[in-house]
């Protein structure tokens, strides 16, 4: 018996610079978890698979701390750890798992928010290194005593060493950023809804790691998502448009960027490659675009190494076409990162949710006319941990 | 909020693998695991990456390569970074072939250049480390 998923329904909180109202990660799985099957349709005793990020209540057995809390028994339990290319990696997952019969009903949940403060707690500097200075550690040893500690350290090597191959024109990158400026302005839960920018502006906002300026950087924000999938027979009952996914892809090559086989290549393009023969579909048949946008460059590269133009083109490709949503290539619709913020662990879902609603044709204000296909990545790690996938609404 | 304490920078804690590689850059030495074909790898493991292969010795390699890509720091990439700024995080390849993470010193941050040669420049930083950073080569 061959088993088919669908996706059925998903919540998203507005991102926010500054959280009012601090909650345990338990708590947020179980708040966004819920408002998402209301939001499908179905009930929480219909679910028997969780997917989540890393819960700081549960270092360890987490997932069953998740559905401990929710209250249900679960056929699938995991945790997913790829950074921003998480949600991509938990939705292919919970296909996977559906389509091989493991279980029947998943959701995948993502949250970055605060807890209410520990009055134990100290200030410790050492939370900078995410972890990577543990006893042992190559990235402790050989990276960190050197300054290359965050992404942004480790992008901008990226982008200077594409500078030096191929070449590209800050105001071009600088694009990408204003036209998800454009974009944000479209989306109500959009962090920079009402502060559209100019190239002028990219350009003249400070350099922060050379070359990447300011406003070419997400902003980090808080937030939280959660997305449902269900089996193809239950789909058909429920309110919202059923949307497959067709293909999906994965690649993680390194960890700190000085060991990536490439610096110009990125790991995406396997993903891509995997995703699009996969699904049997098209590169041009694609109606929407969503792509993980930690930094311009991200956008740049994953252009280039998902296929659009050769390599080196990305740039003459952005020049050439219009990236907003009424635009001929609609590219981060929602605004993406630079233009929604970066919601934490849920900045990467937030590329799913966006192609979700296109296909569904919920999309409102930035609604693509007619659309049912989306092409959606997710970007982990230091350009080190990449997830494509290929949406198609039934 | 009460002035937050001078944060230390990070130091590498050497490991019974990796001792070999720090207490040669304490004599000024470049020291690099290699292969059973003579290559060259980074950083030191028990088998070569992306092999089988475990039959590895320790090779001093010329302290010398080309800049590979870098940033330059203007805002401290960590708490304990802030002070440093500005200064150039960097990727080297060494002639020898792999590439190490460094700093590069000796120069004007605005003067570093992607392809530029460069020479290892050994620092104290403790009585144990030795940090191996570069700097642009004299012609």
């Amino acid at each position: 018996m061959t088993r088919r998923a669908a996706i059925v329904g998903l919540a998203e909180w507005p991102t926010q610079r500054k959280w009012d109202e601090p909650m345990f990660m338990l708590e947020a799985y179980s708040r966004l978890t819920h408002e998402a099957l209301e939001d499908a349709g179905m009930e929480l005793s219909e679910v028997d698979g969780i997917l989540s990020s890393a819960i700081p209540e549960s270092r360890m057995f987490g997932p069953s701390a998740v559905a401990e809390y929710l209250g249900i028994p679960v056929n699938f339990a995991e945790v997913v750890d790829l950074g921003g290319a998480t949600g991509v990696g938990q939705v292919w997952r919970a296909v996977a798992a559906i389509e091989a019969g493991v279980c029947d009903t998943c959701v995948c949940m993502l949250a970055t928010v605060p807890a209410p403060r520990d009055p134990a707690a100290t200030w410790d500097p050492s939370r900078a290194y995410i972890g990577a200075d543990a006893w042992g550690a190559p990235h402790g040893q050989f990276d960190i005593p050197y300054g290359l500690v965050n992404p942004n350290a480790h992008f901008a090597m990226v982008a200077q060493r594409y500078m030096y191959e191929y070449d590209v024109a800050p105001e071009t990158l600088a694009k990408i950023a204003v036209q998800q400026r454009y974009n944000a302005a479209a989306n109500p839960k959009a962090v920079f809804r009402n502060q559209p920018i100019t190239i002028d502006d990219v350009i003249n906002s400070p350099m922060i790691v050379d070359p990447i300026h300011m406003l070419e950087i997400v902003m980090p924000c808080q937030g939280g998502a959660a997305i449902v999938i269900t089996t193809e027979e239950r789909a058909k009952q429920l309110p919202h448009r059923p949307v497959h996914l067709t293909g999906f892809g994965e690649r993680v090559t390194h960890k700190s960027i000085t060991y990536a086989p490439s610096l110009t290549q990125i790991p995406i393009k396997e993903a891509a490659d995997r995703a699009f023969a996969m699904a049997g579909a098209e590169r041009s048949a694609m109606d929407v675009f969503s792509f993980y946008d930690c930094y311009t460059i991200t956008v740049l590269l994953t252009i280039e190494d998902s296929g659009y133009c050769a390599k080196g083109q990305g740039g003459a490709f952005i020049d050439a076409h219009d990236l907003r949503f009424n635009g001929d290539y609609p590219l981060n619709t929602h605004g993406g990162q630079l233009g929604a913020g970066q919601a934490g662990m849920a900045g990467g879902m937030s590329h799913i949710t966006e192609g979700i609603l296109q296909v569904q044709g919920r999309a409102e204000a930035r609604q693509v006319p007619n659309c049912n296909t989306a092409y959606i990545t997710g970007t982990g790690g230091f350009m080190s941990e990449q997830a494509a996938m290929i949406l198609e609404g039934a | 909020m009460p002035d937050r304490p001078t944060i230390p920078l990070p130091l590498p804690k050497p490991t019974p693998l990796t001792q070999p590689f720090w207490d040669a850059a304490k004599q000024r030495k470049l020291l690099l695991p290699r292969d059973s074909a003579g290559r060259y790898f980074f950083y030191p493991r028990p088998i070569a990456p992306g092999s089988m292969d475990d039959q590895l010795d320790w090779g001093e390699v010329d302290p010398s390569g080309t800049i590979y890509s870098f940033t330059i720091d203007r805002r401290g990439t960590a708490p304990a970074f802030v002070g440093q700024v500005p200064y150039v995080i960097a990727i080297v390849e060494l002639d020898a072939g792999p590439h190490l993470t460094t700093n590069i010193i000796g120069c004007e941050v605005d003067d570093v250049r992607v392809g530029m040669r460069v020479e290892a420049v050994f620092e104290d930083v403790s009585d144990e480390i030795t940090l191996i950073k570069f700097t642009p080569t004299r012609s």
